[in-house]
């Protein structure tokens, strides 16, 4: 049935459209994912009052001016800065058409983006060796429920860089793996907007109280 | 928004430019260094004044990100991406500000020896 046909109270033919529209493969990808991060700002948006609410409960326990440390906090968050600005160079090589190009970006990325998650890693082990572990007091459960959640997207983050680099390798830049690159594009300036969040509420307004 | 056969892969979304990246870049290093540097120097004397400026400087930084990296315009989508972003932004206000200003009150209410219990049955 491609058109119903109906009558309005003056007599006047009036025809509807029924068939479906044309949907060109992925045609709609960019959105859904838009809204798939946008459900994923919320999971944060979450963690993040958590923070709010539990963050100054010590149990007479370590504080943010005890353990955190600003300088290393200011060189993860130029990791993740690099990071985001390699990837976009790797969307402009990908515009081009360049596929080695975009690999090797994509690879620097995945270097920046390690770099990050190591220094993360290495801050963890710290506080946890000196006894700030997520068992010692409400804030540091929050604390590493909030910034734990984000490197964990950010590793995802790494493995699908990693995904996507072997997809061009095996099939070029072809529509299919462009889309995937430009989502995996907004995933990644996506985490980077969520870290400025982080280091803004957690490590400079911690060092403030 | 043109029409969707004609758009293909990249979905009405403005091309890319070099350009538009390295502001971004250059931005957002300007945005997160004076706050890291207000607060590692301690250069304004009020630790309110820093809080409230630091916080401008993340929302400030935070809009950057999403004109220059995740190339944000009203008009990408036909729209909708726009309206997905303020319905999820309305939801965190309301998220936030409702946990901690509920928890706040909570908090204080429930410290102990606030209330005189002695009258109590």
């Amino acid at each position: 049935m491609a058109t119903n046909l109906q009558t309005t109270a003056g007599g006047t033919p009036v025809f509807y459209d029924l068939d479906e529209h044309d949907h060109p493969e992925g045609g709609s990808t960019m959105l859904g994912f838009w809204i798939y991060l946008m459900s994923d700002c919320l999971i944060f948006a979450i963690l993040f009052a958590v923070y709010g609410v539990l963050g100054a409960s010590y149990a007479a326990g370590p504080a943010p001016k005890d353990l955190f440390d600003l300088p290393l906090v200011a060189v993860n968050t130029a990791m993740l800065l690099m990071s985001s600005i390699t990837y976009g160079f790797a969307m402009l090589e990908m515009q081009r058409g360049r596929a080695g190009a975009v690999q090797a970006w994509l690879a620097v990325t995945g270097l920046f983006g390690l770099a990050f998650i190591g220094i993360e890693l290495y801050e963890f082990a710290h506080m946890i060796h000196e006894g700030a572990t997520p068992q010692r007091s409400a804030f540091l459960s929050s604390f590493f429920t909030l910034v734990g959640t984000h490197g964990l997207h950010v590793t995802f983050g790494i493995i699908w860089l990693v995904t996507l680099m072997v997809q061009v390798a095996r099939h070029g830049l072809i529509a299919a793996n462009q889309r995937r690159l430009m989502c995996l594009s907004m995933f990644w300036h996506f985490l980077d907007v969520i870290w400025i969040g982080v280091f803004t509420f957690v490590y400079l307004m911690g060092m403030l109280r | 928004m043109s029409g969707h056969a004609e758009t293909g892969h990249d979905n009405g979304h403005a091309p890319v430019t070099l350009k538009g990246y390295l502001t971004g870049f250059i931005l957002s290093v300007v945005l997160t260094a004076i706050p890291f540097w207000l607060v590692m120097t301690g250069a304004l004397e009020s630790k309110q004044a820093t809080a409230i400026a630091i916080m401008a400087f993340a929302a400030v930084q935070v809009v950057v990100h999403m004109i220059y990296f995740l190339h944000m315009h009203p008009k990408a989508e036909g729209g909708w991406s726009i309206t997905a972003l303020l319905f999820t932004l309305i939801l965190v206000v309301i998220v936030l500000s409702g946990s901690l200003w509920v928890m706040f009150h909570l908090n204080t209410n429930m410290m102990p020896g606030m209330h005189d219990m002695s009258g109590m049955p």
